[in-house]
């Protein structure tokens, strides 16, 4: 049995054609179109590697049926700069050293983008590392990290009051 | 040997300047490609299935059941598995680990491979590797410290003296004021890099390229060699990012092997991922220490003597034994030291390097012992390890090649603000009312040599290359060894074209012992110094040059140029040298290595101190780490921010090891219980809310051409033992056994 | 994950159709379900997946003053909607101080309930677990038990539940909408639960095809939101299940107690409501020795079922510490965060 989704994976709505309902997002987006920035740590929930943003929110792609998901919304990786302009959490994670291996990177910016969009952590770094805490990092980059998600959370706000 | 950093600061230099990571755009879009990441055409995907109990063999696989779900193309088992060239038992090198490759139905440890499902899918792999449903003939493990009786090994680690001994410590001890006998344990800790150890192999004929992570893409490639039968120049291993190594990705694993096979097997390129819980079995771990230490002290609390006992555990076929009373080697200053070792044999997967192998695990007894004594003494923490400080190194006797020890204590003392901390234990407590505590750890980790060689290149157009098979597992060996590439050759780094990453590049040696941006380093600097040399002959020996007759050490290079020492008017750009004399481009290799007399003649580690506060809640015991400052001294600094990164990182692990890390083992199945990122725990960002690390300026001439010395490992040694001992300060308990859990401050 | 039929209902009624038969489960956010079947231990036959039904994601406040949750209500979703955080703080702290970010916004409320446990053993298809495998045995028992139950276990399982999020509700006498083969009827949440006695794999009342379809919390519950509490003790600072957690809430008359609501989590394989606890405080003085009382009975039956006896003494103190947070007031930002030791109030307040 075919199962026929259609999904706008960064802004471009795509007909998926599924032949087996146990794809997850995370592979689906890995193994079948090709979009490997998402990452699999763990592939069940407990390291936030594979963190996109389905309809604007954070969640596990590991954890979510793609069949399941028809109609959705999906911003991974490859779909958060403007070519080479960076969305400000990307510059942030490069000028802040928030990264080692760049392994869970994907994921932590996923989550910092999301993070900053819920609008709960404000620029209180506990709350900051609190809202981040889905995210390992084994290398222990969280200081730089942190760092990072102030800074950009700043640049946004300081853009959305420009633009208010 | 020549004082190269005097040089550069002279003329200027990429090394030494926080540059970002010249990998970052690559790494924050998804761009950066990992084993994983590779899709060649007609790729299969594999799926390992791995054993359930630690001990005995395997019976029976439904293998019907998996070639019966759709998509299942093959299944790899003892019966079908591709033989190979070489005894995967065979070890003729310590980094050389003995390897479960399907080659018979032996049960060895739990999570062992026993059969390979390779499928069109990864959904079909995954779901054939579950029907298997293995049948197993069960003998019972030998788990544990104490499974049997300990043995006396010759080495530890990779080749170190079991045992090593100054004085006679029993006297030592009888002549002391004070003695403290003291015993810590350590449990067995996983590697667990973010990213599990993966493979995509394609066969091409007797041709195999592997994308596949790899710490020592040399030694894979002559382990995959071996193992095939196969002309190592027909191999071809790509690494250029590693998501985490960690000593991990060392040696080439069974499973990658595995990989390789199954791809042979179906005749089609085959991607093979670890599934997280199969990243606890085969491709190592930390393995748990027992350590009891002995100190004795004079009236005045300098040591008369000091005994560091280990005891730890290698797995039932191989040989690793954790060396973690090394550290006592090199550390404090006693007129009697001994270390020794002993170990049992258990039915796990075998033990391997982990960051700071050894180091990370002996600091924590050591500090903790240390601390304990200072206490008998009466002594401030900081002015016990002062009054006990190693002039040379304590065992051998030799001088450092330099040692800015002190300057770390003082400087990390002023920025924690040591002196603020009550003397008993027991009594800071913080506004809220919850309990503080201050501890304190000394760090040192060996600067170590490899061996490495790079190639470089000056062309006509101004441009160069450097080109070695180095590894970049998040230290930031992009960056810092293109830093070390564009000062060696003298030109810009956007001038640069550095290579690196993929085993046809010359031998860079391992990314380890923290040694790698040293090593690969010197290699770098002596190829483009070669480069420099043959350039410089061309152009002092040419009278149409503005050089002419500056002879060989008259020049320096900088910005693409030649320039005459005696006269920085007069120079010229490598374009017209090499322009002028018809040559397209110049090239050379060069070496890093040992220089055995400077071996000989110094002890060479690098060093720190590292200062923990925690807060530990009264009446639940709960801990947090909430400050952590440590100063090291690491000789010269390549890249301050990639530096700096390195030692949040090591402390984090030592946040990690104090805290957190704990593989719980079932003794009567031999299966690791907590084989998951959910229950096995390393911190989360909240975990670690202050980390400061201040860079203290250190000068080796000894060490190596550049004065580098490694920064990778260091972090976690002394901070896991800071953090101990602050928790003892907060609350009075001493707990001895890591990771140290509220439960055990309920009091 | 074994090969399943998959099911997408377009009604509560097509839904309940499909689930009924042997070896379906519901598919809901799938963060349980899918670690679950991804560790092979549990293989459903067919997923009917519910996340299309329309109208169950709704918050509605009730013009008697409750509240009522439609059953695929993100976590998140519940937690930070302002007007139920107010009126239900403790709640909002449970949720929050459950899993991660990326969890709770896809995590629903209804399939929050029913999450599986923890236990090592159970997540083990090589150990013996009578929850997977009736009558297969408990491995459980001597072996790793530091996390395990503390109260309500027996000899054939000694798990615990792993929600935080439930703890609070059973407090507050949250009660089931429940759509079944039979038609609809109600369960309060507390009796949703049902202990291992000798039958561990018969978790909940639930019968084959019954779908939560909402969850009430009834005006009364409000009247605790000036002094009510979710305290959760776990071994990193955020990011793990309970070692021990709290919900208290009181209600006070002038100086006094007029009712006091507390349940605890991670002891045992339900949400432990303290009704003795309860009984203890109700008309007394909100002081630390009456706290300490309430906590001893709450306690008076709890018994380690291992190597974890610590876990007794833990709730006790985690009892008093709960209730004195709840005494001094819900703080005026909610959900303070992390819902743990490290909130930075006073200890004692």
């Amino acid at each position: 049995m075919t199962f026929h989704l259609t999904l706008t994976v960064n802004g471009e709505s795509r007909a998926i054609d599924l032949d087996d309902p146990r794809v997850t997002l995370l592979d689906l987006l890995r193994e079948r179109l090709g979009l490997t920035g998402s990452k699999k740590g763990c592939d069940r929930g407990q390291c936030g590697a594979c963190t996109v943003l389905v309809n604007g929110r954070r969640v596990n792609a590991c954890l979510a049926l793609a069949v399941s998901l028809d109609g959705a919304e999906i911003l991974t990786i490859e779909g958060l700069a403007r070519g080479e302009q960076l969305h400000p959490v990307q510059a942030a994670f490069i000028e802040h050293d928030g990264f080692q291996c760049g392994f869970c990177t994907p994921g932590q910016i996923m989550s910092a983008v999301g993070l900053i969009r819920e609008g709960h952590a404000g620029d209180d770094p506990e709350r900051i590392r609190e809202g981040m805490s889905g995210n390992l990092c084994r290398c222990g980059a969280y200081i730089g990290i942190t760092q990072a998600v102030l800074e950009a959370q700043a640049r946004l706000s300081a853009e959305q009051g420009e633009a208010a | 040997m020549p004082d190269i950093a005097y040089e550069q600061a002279r003329h200027g230099s990429s090394i030494g300047q926080p540059l970002t990571r010249r990998d970052g755009f690559l790494k924050v879009t998804g761009g950066a490609t990992y084993a994983a990441d590779n899709r060649p055409e007609g790729l299969l995907h594999a799926v390992v299935a791995v054993s359930r109990i630690a001990r005995g063999r395997v019976t029976h696989l439904d293998v019907a059941a998996a070639k019966a779900h759709p998509g299942v193309v093959e299944v790899m088992t003892g019966a079908n598995a591709p033989r190979l060239a070489q005894d995967p038992d065979a070890k003729d090198n310590p980094f050389m680990f003995r390897l479960d490759l399907l080659q018979n139905d032996r049960v060895r440890y739990a999570h062992q491979p026993i059969a390979v499902v390779i499928a069109q899918t990864l959904e079909a792999a995954t779901e054939g590797a579950e029907l298997l449903a293995p049948r197993y003939e069960v003998d019972p493990p030998r788990i544990g410290l104490d499974a049997e009786a300990p043995q006396a090994p010759e080495v530890v680690g990779a080749g170190d003296k079991a045992v090593a001994a100054r004085g006679d410590v029993e006297a030592g001890l009888a002549q002391a004021e004070r003695t403290v006998e003291t015993t810590y344990e350590t449990p067995a800790q996983y590697h667990n890099a973010l990213e599990p150890h993966a493979i995509v192999a394609q066969w091409d004929g007797d041709r195999l390229i592997v994308d596949t992570p790899s710490q020592g893409l040399a030694m894979a490639k002559m382990r995959l060699a071996g193992l095939f039968g196969l002309d190592p120049k027909k191999i071809l291993i790509r690494s250029p990012f590693l998501g985490g190594g960690f000593g991990s990705k060392g040696s080439l694993s069974g499973p990658q092997v595995l990989g390789v096979m199954a791809a042979k097997l179906v005749g089609a390129p085959v991607k093979l991922v670890l599934r997280r819980e199969q990243m606890f079995g085969p491709v190592g771990h930390r393995a748990e220490t027992r350590q009891t230490l002995r100190l004795g002290t004079d009236a005045s609390g300098a040591l008369t003597a000091l005994d560091h006992h280990t005891l730890t555990a290698t797995s039932r076929y191989d040989d690793f034994y954790e060396p973690a009373s090394a550290i006592s080697r090199y550390l404090y200053a006693a007129p009697a030291v001994s270390t020794r070792h002993s170990g049992v044999r258990v039915d796990t997967g075998t033990p391997l390097f982990m960051r700071a192998p050894g180091e990370a695990s002996g600091s924590v007894a050591l500090e903790g012992a240390v601390d304990e004594m200072a206490e008998a003494c009466g002594l401030d923490p900081l002015e016990f390890r002062l009054r006990n400080y190693a002039e040379s190194e304590p065992i051998s006797g030799r001088p450092f090649s330099s040692k800015a020890l002190r300057e770390c204590y003082a400087q990390g003392a002023a920025r924690f603000g040591w002196d603020k901390r009550a003397k008993q234990p027991r009594s800071m407590r913080d506004t809220a009312g919850r309990l503080i505590g201050y501890g304190m750890g000394t760090a040192l980790f060996p600067a170590l040599m490899m061996q490495a060689e790079a190639r470089a290149e000056i062309r006509a157009d101004g441009t160069g290359t450097v080109a070695l098979g180095a590894h970049d597992m998040g230290q930031g060996a992009w960056t810092a060894l293109a830093q070390i590439a564009a000062d060696g050759l003298g030109i810009d780094l956007d001038q640069l074209d550095f290579q690196s990453g993929t085993s046809d590049l010359p031998n860079a040696g391992i990314a380890g012992g923290s040694a790698h941006t040293a090593t690969a380093g010197s290699a770098i600097h002596s190829a483009a110094a070669s480069v420099l040399a043959q350039l410089a002959e061309l152009a002092t020996n040419d009278a149409r040059s503005p050089l002419y007759g500056a002879g060989n050490a008259g020049v320096y290079a900088r910005g693409g140029r030649l320039v005459r020492r005696d006269d920085e008017g007069r120079s010229e750009a490598f374009s017209e040298i090499l322009n002028r004399a018809g040559r397209a481009a110049i090239s050379a290799q060069g070496q890093g290595a040992a220089d055995p007399a400077s071996r000989e003649a110094y002890a060479m580690h690098a060093h720190g101190a590292v200062f923990a506060e925690v807060s530990v809640d009264p009446d639940l015991g709960q801990i947090r780490v909430t400050r952590l400052v440590g100063a090291f001294a690491a000789g010269r600094i390549v890249n301050p921010r990639l530096v700096e990164s390195q030692y949040y990182g090591g402390m984090i692990w030592g946040v990690s090891f104090a805290l957190h890390e704990n593989a719980v083992v079932d003794p009567r199945s031999g299966r690791v219980m907590n084989a998951n990122l959910g229950e096995y725990h390393v911190p989360v960002n909240a975990d670690v809310p202050s980390i400061e690390a201040i860079l203290v300026e250190e000068h080796d001439p000894h060490v190596n051409p550049l004065g580098i010395k490694g920064v990778g490992e260091i972090g976690i040694t002394g901070t896991a033992g800071a953090i101990a001992n602050a928790v003892y300060h907060a609350t009075g308990i001493r707990v001895r056994k890591t990771p140290i859990t509220l439960d055990r401050l309920l009091g | 994950m074994n090969r399943f039929d998959y099911v997408r209902a377009g009604s509560v009624a097509e839904a309940v159709a499909a689930a009924a038969e042997p070896g379906a489960a519901y598919l809901a956010a799938g963060t349980n379900l899918l670690d679950l079947m991804k560790g092979g231990l549990t293989r459903p036959g067919r997923l009917v997946d519910v996340t299309h039904l329309p109208g169950l994601d709704r918050i509605e406040h009730l013009p008697d003053g409750g509240v009522r949750i439609g059953a695929l209500v993100r976590n998140s979703d519940l937690a930070y909607d302002a007007g139920f955080a107010k009126a239900h703080p403790a709640v909002a702290e449970a949720l929050l101080s459950g899993a991660s970010a990326q969890l709770r916004n896809a995590a629903t409320v209804a399939g929050n309930l029913l999450q599986r446990t923890r236990c090592p053993y159970f997540y083990d298809p090589a150990s013996a677990c009578n929850k997977r495998d009736p009558g297969a045995g408990c491995d459980a028992r001597g072996g790793e038990t530091r996390l395990h139950a503390v109260l309500g276990w027996s000899e054939h399982c000694i798990a615990t539940h792993p929600s935080d999020f439930c703890v609070p509700l059973v407090s507050l006498d949250a009660v089931l909408e429940i759509e079944g083969r039979a038609g609809a009827r109600e369960v309060p949440l507390e009796a949703l639960y049902r202990l291992p006695d000798d039958r561990p794999d018969r978790e909940t009342v639930l019968e084959p095809g019954d779908l939560i379809v909402a969850l009430r919390l009834p005006p009364q519950a409000a009247a605790f939101a000036g002094h009510s509490r979710y305290l959760k003790v776990r071994d990193r600072t955020s990011y793990a299940f309970a070692v021990v957690s709290v919900a208290a809430s009181l209600r006070l008359d002038g100086g006094g107690i007029g009712e006091a609501r507390i349940a605890l989590g991670g002891v045992a394989l339900k949400p432990w409501r303290a009704r003795a606890a309860e009984a203890v405080l109700a008309g007394a003085e909100p002081s630390e020795a009456n706290f300490r009382a309430a906590a001893d009975a709450a306690l008076t039956d709890a018994r380690p079922s291992g190597d974890n006896a610590f876990k007794i003494e833990l709730a006790r103190r985690l009892i008093v510490r709960t209730l004195a947070r709840a005494a001094a007031g819900t703080p005026d930002r909610m959900p303070a965060l992390p819902a743990s030791a490290f909130s930075g109030d006073a200890l004692h307040a």
